[in-house]
């Protein structure tokens, strides 16, 4: 790599690696992102999880929106898979079902933007033990 | 660039290696070229993540998930349940022991609660080995302000601003004492970095040289700046071979940046770093013996003044600092004083880091703001005792400091706090003790290890250390009176006065500290002859209790040295005079008729 030669070069490098970084900065602080779960299963993947999940990623980071996205197992939608969960920093988990990438896309503008639900909520019908 | 989606952090502190941590960084990687995951999952090995006791450390992010004592076998498992399926391996998360609840997140553990991290905030975080990631987080980016946009006087305006004092142990302001090194005109100065960590049990300087060592080299090359040096040395022992890798690899990438040599940033200041080995002796933790020990002499330290900052290195004007104060350096350029101020209390400001040791649950590395109480540090962050046994006391400030009870739980711990009541901050050694510590034992350690490294320049040292060793011997043996406890307390008192440096000026507080505290101990030890914690072996009897003996004569059977007697089916007697409490009858006894005394 090229010496750094003033301030502004140094600034420069630092912009480059900060995507790198930003993970694990984010990371120390989980509960105040918006955290979103991507079902990752067989049956997700199969029906385009991957695709969505990087969506996500790439989505949220260019509309600023402070996130951390993940892959989970199989959440048991297979029906309506691909499944997202989104947890608002504060607010109960939600689950979205039959998330194509027109879908994320709305996801991310009326709920996590706005507040506002959208169709395709899958009701809770099970609790977790991991209740950290 | 490649994008990866998440991070699997691996603690490459001394600890963890020694635990197999490179194994499992081997495994992961290859478990994920086997998945064909490795341009999605970035594995790093970083530094301390100070949570020792439950080694090798293994971090999942974006979940923050939080694996611990993890094997080389367990990589497969957590690859394909965690970063395949999303399921956390429940047997590798961290188990409340309080609770009992499983805690995944390092967030909600206790140990981390009430911890502020500015010294070891990269540990743990960054690839030491990577100068990338140190830029990323703000890295060299204090050095680039101070030499674009502050005059020198500025900057050390602004740690004296801060109360930064030194970490080292002597509490020192550190903006005052760049400030006297940049008054001294001189065609050569220069800027030396205390890397030489003695305490027993103290381990804060080498984490923070393993697990971030740009930080150093950042605020060596900032110190520089302020006084007019060019040159930074770190003196370092040798039995630290990781640090003085990650250190040699660090200046090299520095070098190669630009960010260590000629005309950094293009300012025109030049600065460069170069390292000095130590043998490891106690005493060069002295600055002037330390210098001494750079300059190819004896590590013996000599009288102040003239102080390093007119007379040093070469005779040169000299800074030295320690470690951890040149790694908070960094933080308040960025963030300023006013910021770091507000951390800690009014006369001790910003953070401490300290090694908790001894008989504690959570043993490991902490960083604590100053005016946490020992309360806080030894039941919240450490977890409480080991195996439920009752607290006794704490050690700080390794074998200068002292130690403190109970009625000291809940001092805020800063310097003059701790001085006030007879210890001291020192580097930040704790080391926790519960009740089966004999504490005249304790203070008897300590002296054994002052002897030792003594550096026999001033008569009361060496000699003065060496009767108090003795004294403490004759205690443990038995044989002492109370006429030696005063014996004691006059001699300590004297080694204080009259040495020269401060390995013979706090060397008796070990000894003062513990008659002062646990007088009954030593009163114990001087007219019963007894130790009430059953550690000192002279002063142990074995005996018999002829209400609960059968007469099963299995002790007599297994006593080397034949010192029991008893008919078959009788109460059996030991010889206390021939006995040499090996302990193998209490062993062997199925009645638990034998006791010690």
């Amino acid at each position: 790599m090229a010496k750094v030669k003033s301030l502004a070069d140094l600034k420069k490098i630092k912009e480059e690696l900060h995507a790198k970084m930003d993970l694990r900065e984010k990371s120390n602080d989980p509960d105040a992102q918006v955290q979103i779960k991507v079902g990752m299963a067989t049956c997700g993947i199969a029906s385009g999880a991957k695709e969505v999940m990087e969506f996500l990623i790439e989505a949220t980071a260019k509309r600023g929106i402070n996130s951390i996205v993940t892959q989970t197992g199989c959440m048991g939608y297979c029906y309506a898979e691909p499944t997202i969960e989104v947890t608002m920093p504060g607010k109960e988990p939600v689950v979205f079902g039959d998330v194509d990438l027109k879908k994320a896309d709305e996801v991310i503008e009326k709920y996590i933007k706005q507040g506002e639900l959208v169709d395709g909520i899958i009701p809770v019908n099970y609790k977790t033990i991991d209740n950290n | 660039m490649e994008k990866y989606k998440m991070h699997i952090l691996i603690c490459g502190g001394t600890g963890c290696r020694a635990s197999a941590s490179e194994a499992i960084q081997n495994n992961l990687q290859d478990a994920l070229k086997a998945k064909g995951l490795e341009e999605e999952v970035q594995v790093v090995m970083t530094g301390c993540f100070g949570f020792c006791e439950k080694g090798p450390i293994v971090k999942i992010l974006p979940d923050n998930t939080f694996y611990i004592e993890v094997k080389p076998e367990d990589a497969e498992e957590i690859i394909e349940e965690h970063i395949i399926k999303g399921r956390k391996v429940m047997r590798l998360l961290y188990t409340d022991p309080e609770k009992k609840e499983v805690v995944s997140d390092s967030k909600h553990m206790g140990f981390y609660k009430k911890q502020i991290r500015i010294a070891l905030r990269n540990c743990g975080f960054i690839n030491p080995e990577n100068i990338n990631e140190y830029i990323a987080t703000d890295g060299y980016a204090a050095l680039g302000k101070c030499l674009t946009e502050m005059t020198p006087q500025a900057v050390i305006d602004e740690i004296k601003e801060s109360g930064l004092r030194g970490r080292g142990g002597g509490g020192f302001p550190t903006g005052l004492k760049w400030e006297f090194a940049s008054k001294n005109e001189a065609d050569q100065k220069y800027v030396v970095c205390n890397a030489d960590e003695g305490d027993p049990g103290a381990f804060m300087d080498r984490s923070i040289l393993e697990g971030d060592p740009h930080s150093v080299l950042e605020a060596m090359a900032i110190c520089g700046y302020t006084m007019g040096a060019d040159k930074g040395l770190i003196y370092i022992r040798a039995e630290y071979p990781l640090a003085i890798e990650r250190l040699k690899v660090a200046i090299k990438q520095a070098r190669e940046y630009g960010l260590l040599g000629k005309d950094i940033m293009g300012s025109g200041f030049n600065f460069d770093v170069e390292m000095r080995y130590g043998a490891g002796a106690f005493v060069c933790g002295e600055e002037t013996a330390l210098i001494h020990s750079m300059e190819g002499l004896r590590g013996e330290p000599t009288v102040k003044p003239p102080f390093p900052a007119e007379s040093g290195y070469n005779g040169k004007p000299t800074n030295v600092n320690n470690v951890e104060t040149f790694a908070n350096v960094p933080v308040i350029i960025n963030k300023g004083a006013k910021w770091f101020k507000k951390i800690g209390t009014e006369k001790s400001t910003g953070t401490k880091v300290f090694a908790l040791a001894g008989k504690i649950n959570n043993v490991g590395l902490i960083e604590v703001p100053m005016g946490t109480t020992l309360r806080e540090v030894i039941y919240e962050i450490g977890g409480g005792i080991k195996d439920g046994k009752k607290f006794k006391a704490v050690q700080t400030g390794g074998p200068s400091g002292g130690c403190l009870t109970e009625k000291h739980l809940d001092t805020p711990i800063d310097f003059d706090n701790l001085l006030a009541v007879g210890s001291m901050m020192g580097s930040g050694g704790m080391i926790v003790m519960d009740e089966d510590d004999c504490m005249v034992s304790v203070a008897k350690f300590y002296l054994d290890f002052t002897v030792e490294e003594s550096c026999g320049k001033c008569t009361p040292c060496r000699v003065g250390n060496k009767r108090l060793y003795e004294l403490l011997d004759k205690i443990t043996e038995g044989k002492g009176t109370k006429e030696d406890l005063d014996l004691l307390r006059n001699l300590s008192t004297v080694i204080k006065d009259t040495s020269l440096c401060g390995l013979g000026q706090t060397s008796p507080n070990p000894v003062l500290s513990t008659i002062e505290n646990f007088y009954d101990e030593y009163i114990a030890h001087v007219e019963e002859h007894k130790c009430p914690s059953g550690q000192c072996k002279a002063l142990m009897q074995y005996v018999i209790d002829p209400e609960l003996c059968v007469g099963c004569t299995l002790c007599a059977r297994n006593c080397p040295v034949d010192c029991i007697a008893g008919d078959r089916k009788e109460a059996h007697i030991i010889d206390t005079a021939k006995c040499i409490k090996c302990g193998a009858c209490m062993e062997k006894c199925k009645f638990n008729a034998i006791s010690i005394q």
